[in-house]
């Protein structure tokens, strides 16, 4: 009865006239994913395309000044230059496989729809990205990179002009074009089945790592940790872990400021439950039920809502949820750059942040395995920016 | 069984009167807070057989632009709906026509639904329209709102399948409401042979009356399907008639013929 549901949390609350799409999509998962030719080409993509599987990294230099092992996944080395493409190819490839001849996409920051744009392009399809206006401005370059790949960019004019309204653009649009589109969701939220998809296609992420850990370190990592802001590196990387009890899930949220009264993106940690975007979960909203407006340093972390599983992996005890501010993230940011050679994703800083900051304390000679979800180019003009206000006193361990 | 919803009985008692019912739709505060209410008392004195009060959400994605815009222009004058009930609560009295609330889930969920049904029943609230609140995840609240509270009053589409068109129907609503688009609020484009077909299948599967709704700007329109229809709800056409300064009563006439 309780389709979709994680706990209590998921479902499929959207307009009816989206029941038909989503249920044939839910059929094709079913039906396609398991396939033995979908496996082959999704192993040949994710091999010759994406450049999978991406490393397990150690990172010699931090660990010994901060007393525990640290290791890195490397997703920021996967093609584009996040994970971001783990699901966007796999998403494209199930449409091509449904007969969809477009591939329509939200955008934040841009990552997702550059992931997108790309998939689309590989599998010869028509792709279409909606675009806070907002971000199309602040973003330009992405919007660039899409346009390069073929993509048609729409900004989204109406409501905060961010990534929240262009999946509700995104979402109408579907509601018109279902017959020939594929909505390819960015993260593991939104209504049923994409969080159970996004997770599926970015487990890819724990499944690697998992081996590789047994290989490098001949055992499982102490600590999991990975930034959410939808979740969807977070779930890939958490999902094949679940089983392992003795293996901690952090999830690290964004925090902004930290400043009282200005807008964060710390949904599990300061939210509440309630319903955006077609799925029950924890959401930035005020008494009433209106969604706040949601602010990081991270574009990739800018988001009122969270996916399902998180909120139920949260209630359930089996991950918990800590959350890391702006000027933290800056300097993890600058001290994996630093002393590894390794320029991060802000959103990626923020799960390096909580383990290097010191304020929390991870037990001597424990492995903690991170998620490099991205790689931090995207984000030298913002880190330029901010660093003037962070200021130069700042240590780095 | 529905069917002594005065919601039922309106929409029957205009088809029965040779006319077709007419359902306005108005976001809460529009065009103003302070103008709102002379707005819902106008449009019940002018005939509307329902009116449609519309619950602003922030993030309103089954929409058009006018409704959105609407919407947001109410959060910014602080409506909820508290206001609407209080106002309600004081005008139902006043009003002929039946009432339905119109609003996404989030807000109502927040209110609590069982408060939703004790205090949408006190204040004469009819029914309940929530876009986004399918029959599988209404499921926890029809008993709640059958028993206590006003009706819940399902949307299908076009491409709602003949099966779960059964599905609604046994739930027995006052009126089904079909969305005459693939769309969003506010816009509508030819297919007219599809939407009598739907249109048929509707009323074949439900023992209700069948509004048409989304995207009706003209009476027009509707020359090749009025047979089909029990009642048409009019949404965009009307806050931008308001919008523009126009009297309610002047938008009402050209459609009441």
């Amino acid at each position: 009865m309780r389709r979709g549901y994680f706990g209590s949390f998921g479902g499929m609350f959207v307009p009816e006239l989206l029941v038909p799409p989503l249920t044939e999509l839910e059929e094709a998962v079913v039906r396609i994913v398991p396939d033995k030719k979908f496996e082959q080409d999704m192993d040949r993509i994710c091999r010759e395309f994406v450049g999978r599987p991406t490393p397990v990294y150690h990172c010699r230099n931090l660990s010994r000044e901060l007393g525990f092992e640290l290791f890195l996944k490397r997703e920021d080395l996967a093609h584009t230059g996040a994970h971001k493409i783990n699901n966007t190819v796999g998403q494209a490839l199930l449409a091509r496989h449904m007969g969809k001849t477009c591939l329509l996409a939200e955008t934040g920051a841009g990552q997702h729809g550059v992931a997108t744009a790309t998939a689309a392009a590989m599998l010869g399809m028509d792709c279409i990205v909606f675009m806070g206006a907002l971000d199309v401005e602040r973003q330009s370059i992405n919007v660039h990179r899409m346009e390069l790949m073929g993509a048609r960019v729409e900004p989204v004019q109406s409501g905060t002009r961010t990534l929240k309204d262009a999946i509700n653009a995104a979402l109408r649009h579907w509601i018109a074009h279902q017959q020939d589109t594929h909505y390819c969701l960015g993260s593991a939220v939104g209504p049923h089945p994409f969080p159970l998809l996004v997770r599926r296609l970015q487990s890819v992420i724990g499944r690697e790592s998992r081996d590789q850990m047994l290989e490098l370190s001949g055992s499982l990592p102490d600590m999991v940790v990975a930034c959410v802001g939808g979740g969807s590196n977070a779930i890939g990387i958490f999902h094949p872990f679940v089983q392992d009890r003795q293996v901690q899930l952090v999830g690290v949220e964004a925090g902004g400021s930290g400043n009282p009264g200005d807008y964060h993106s710390a949904t599990l940690s300061m939210g509440s439950p309630g319903v955006l975007h077609g799925t029950h979960t924890f959401l930035l909203q005020t008494a009433e039920g209106q969604i706040m407006p949601s602010h990081s340093v991270a574009p990739g972390l800018d988001y009122p809502g969270v996916g399902p599983e998180h909120s139920f992996l949260k209630d359930s005890g089996r991950a918990r949820y800590a959350v890391v501010h702006d000027h933290e993230a800056l300097q993890a940011f600058r001290l994996l750059s630093r002393k590894e050679g390794i320029i991060p994703a802000l959103e990626s800083a923020h799960a390096l942040a909580w383990a290097t900051s010191g304020k929390e304390r991870i037990k001597p000679g424990s492995r903690v395995l991170i998620n490099l979800s991205g790689r931090g180019d995207k984000d030298l003009d913002i880190v330029r920016g901010q660093m003037s206000h962070v200021g130069d006193g700042v240590s780095d361990v | 069984m529905h069917h002594d919803n005065i919601l039922t009985s309106k929409i029957q008692g205009a088809v029965s009167s040779g006319r077709k019912a007419l359902i306005p739709f108005v976001t809460a505060g529009f065009p103003s807070r302070e103008a709102f209410w002379d707005v819902i008392l106008e449009l019940d004195g002018e005939g509307a057989d329902i009116i449609e009060i519309g619950v602003p959400f922030s993030d309103p994605v089954a929409d058009g632009p006018v409704v959105e815009n609407a919407s947001i222009r109410s959060l910014e004058q602080g409506i909820n709906l508290d206001w609407i009930l209080e106002g309600l609560s004081e005008h139902r009295r006043s009003l002929q026509a039946g009432i339905v609330l119109m609003g996404y889930f989030n807000p109502f969920l927040q209110y609590g639904m069982q408060r939703l049904a004790r205090h949408g029943k006190e204040t004469g609230v009819n029914g309940l329209i929530i876009p986004d609140l399918i029959l599988e995840e209404a499921q926890p609240y029809l008993e709640l709102l059958q028993e206590h509270g006003p009706a819940y009053i399902p949307l299908v589409g076009l491409n709602t399948a003949a099966e779960r068109l059964q599905d609604y129907a046994r739930l027995h609503p006052p009126f089904v409401y079909l969305v005459s688009v693939m769309g969003i609020t506010g816009t509508r484009a030819g297919g007219d042979q599809v939407l009598r077909d739907k249109l048929a299948q509707v009323q074949e599967t439900f023992d209700c009356p069948v509004a048409l709704g989304f995207g009706l700007s003209s009476r027009d329109q509707l020359e090749h399907i009025i047979d089909l229809v029990d009642a048409v709800v009019v949404g965009s056409a009307l806050l931008t008639h308001l919008d523009e300064g126009k009297s309610p009563g002047q938008f009402m006439r050209s459609w009441l013929v």
